[in-house]
């Protein structure tokens, strides 16, 4: 039985109107994968992702998680065993690392060890284990807001992996390297992938660095306007197929990834694309 | 996208919301003038000799101001019992107030997190917003006068009248304060199956934390004020001093118990500033 089952589900922001952020979409997920998603920016992806993580209610279709059918209203039981890393991460700018990164153990432990560990972090080996994994160990009783960008990146990572470690099955993580040179997110990626397979858990990934993506990674989901243009294994995407995916956007095949973006971007209309020419 | 396409047009340098704003400034000052003349708003007339007179009488019987020493360790207890008032009805107010706002602020709602907020935890919401309104829109005076009758004289009607229109008051601004936070950080813990509580120790409370603090202490400071006018309906402390010093004519009483009011002031702002330093 699949972990994710998508079946003709389409997805819309709640800022958006009328504009589908995804349309008919159908994916399985099987416990214990390792999928990346690529495509173009507006593509979708982010909103797929928040889709899976029950932060969207999808506007069709059907969506089923851990072999149950989570809306209208997704049990706290549920929502307790995915774990969603969005791409700009959520933390506290006046938060200590040690609090933010044990913060990823709340869903699976009681009110009062959350409180008494605000006071006498529980456990800081455990945060400190998790943000070694990024090289981030030193910064363990720093606070957030004295942090770089890239280094608030990994901190954010590294509660995904606290999270993971206390009975979190899915992870889904939204562009985990935006705000990283490419040394510090090939070892991220790394870390992500070594501890998803550790726990056995599955992982599902956006990606703006495909080559990233297709080295690391077994499955590849490409998304293009909404809709799935691909989902192959990574050794059968090809040249062709990643051409016809950036099509129009060819500079993030080859370029660096675009500044990160809290909210995704529905796709422009065609009209204003060709205004952006200088 | 070719060479026969017109250059793309400058943006105009002017702000294009600027006739918005003058309009607004008008509409504002039109609307206030009728205003101004239906309270009968003339402040020239403070500048009349007649007035004149009159104020620099009143201020001159504050001199000298009363310093004797039977007098000053009456005013250090009962400027005790003002502070013990104020911060005994800010402890009420305090127990009141962040139930009513965990239980308002929409940003611990976990039925709004895909967008809209389902209708009864909206009800529920609304409701302790209700309850807030009614708490604050009673002046603790009034709830003191009521109390007053209830417990009879003395500071522990100032106590019950302070927390209880305080807690509308502060329930209302903690409401407010967490949601004016970044929600971020509280939807991405309850998105991933969080309580509501640890979300906000965890989410909200780092985030607003000096914001809360400082109000707080702001409150207090006008806690200490508000127990002025409540001690002239007999709730005790430094008012009821006031009261009897006025109704005597002894503006050298007045006047030194108005120093140790801005003296509390002072250090009410002292202690704010202080503890924002520490938590910022």
């Amino acid at each position: 039985m699949p972990l994710v089952r998508l079946r003709g589900v389409a997805l819309r922001h709640p800022a958006a109107r009328d504009a589908f952020a995804l349309r008919d979409v159908g994916l399985d997920v099987e416990p214990g994968e390792v999928v990346a998603v690529i495509g173009p920016s507006g593509a979708g992806k982010t909103t797929l992702l928040h889709g899976m993580a029950l932060a969207l209610r999808p506007t069709a279709g059907e969506l089923g998680l851990f072999g149950q059918s989570p809306w209208p209203r997704p049990p706290r039981a549920l929502r307790s065993r995915l774990f969603l890393a969005p791409q700009v991460p959520p933390l506290p700018p006046r938060q200590r690392v040690v609090t933010a990164v044990l913060a990823g153990r709340l869903p699976h432990e009681g009110l009062g060890t959350s409180l008494r560990s605000l006071f006498w972090p529980r456990a800081p080996a455990a945060a400190a284990d998790a943000l070694a994994r990024f090289e981030l160990a030193d910064k363990l009783y720093e606070r957030v807001d004295r942090l770089s960008g890239g280094e608030r990146q990994r901190v954010g990572l590294a509660r995904a992996l606290v999270a993971l470690a206390h009975g979190s099955e899915l992870l889904l993580v939204d562009e985990p390297l935006s705000a990283l040179d490419p040394t510090r997110a090939a070892q991220a990626i790394d870390s992500l992938l070594d501890a998803a397979r550790e726990h056995r858990a599955t992982l599902v990934c956006t990606l703006h660095q495909v080559e990233v993506a297709l080295a690391r990674f077994e499955r590849i989901v490409g998304l293009r306007h909404g809709q799935v243009a691909f989902d192959l294994p990574a050794a059968q995407v090809d040249d062709a197929r990643l051409r016809h995916l950036y099509a129009d956007h060819e500079d993030e095949l080859f370029g660096p990834a675009p500044a990160p973006d809290s909210q995704p971007v529905p796709d422009a209309p065609p009209a204003a694309r060709t205004m952006t020419c200088r | 996208m070719n060479a026969v396409a017109p250059p793309p047009p400058h943006p105009s340098a002017r702000d294009p919301a600027v006739w918005r704003r003058v309009g607004v400034v008008l509409v504002g000052a039109v609307l206030l003038w009728p205003l101004l003349v239906w309270t009968e708003f003339r402040p020239w007339l403070l500048a009349d000799p007649q007035s004149l007179r009159v104020t620099g009488r009143f201020l001159g019987e504050f001199f000298p101001p009363r310093l004797d020493a039977e007098f000053l360790r009456l005013m250090a207890l009962e400027t005790w019992r003002t502070v013990a008032i104020a911060t005994a009805g800010l402890s009420l107010a305090f127990v009141i107030a962040v139930p009513l706002a965990l239980l308002s602020t929409a940003r611990l709602s976990v039925s709004a997190l895909p967008g809209r907020m389902r209708p009864l935890p909206f009800a529920l919401r609304q409701c302790a917003r209700g309850v807030a309104i009614a708490l604050r829109s009673v002046p603790e005076l009034v709830w003191a006068l009521v109390f007053v009758r209830v417990v009879g004289l003395g500071p522990t009607s100032g106590v019950i009248a302070i927390g209880i229109a305080y807690g509308g008051m502060l329930g209302k601004v903690y409401a407010e304060i967490l949601e004016s936070a970044d929600p971020a950080p509280t939807q991405a813990l309850l998105r991933n199956g969080a309580s509501r509580l640890q979300a906000f120790f965890y989410g909200a409370l780092p985030q607003s934390s000096t914001e809360l603090v400082s109000y707080t202490v702001y409150r207090w400071e006008c806690a200490i004020r508000s127990s002025v006018v409540l001690g002239f309906v007999g709730a005790g402390g430094l008012g009821q001093q006031l009261d009897t010093a006025a109704k005597m004519f002894a503006g050298g009483e007045v006047a030194t118990i108005l120093v140790i009011f801005m003296l509390l002031v002072a250090a009410a702002d002292r202690l704010s500033a202080w503890l924002r330093k520490e938590l910022g």
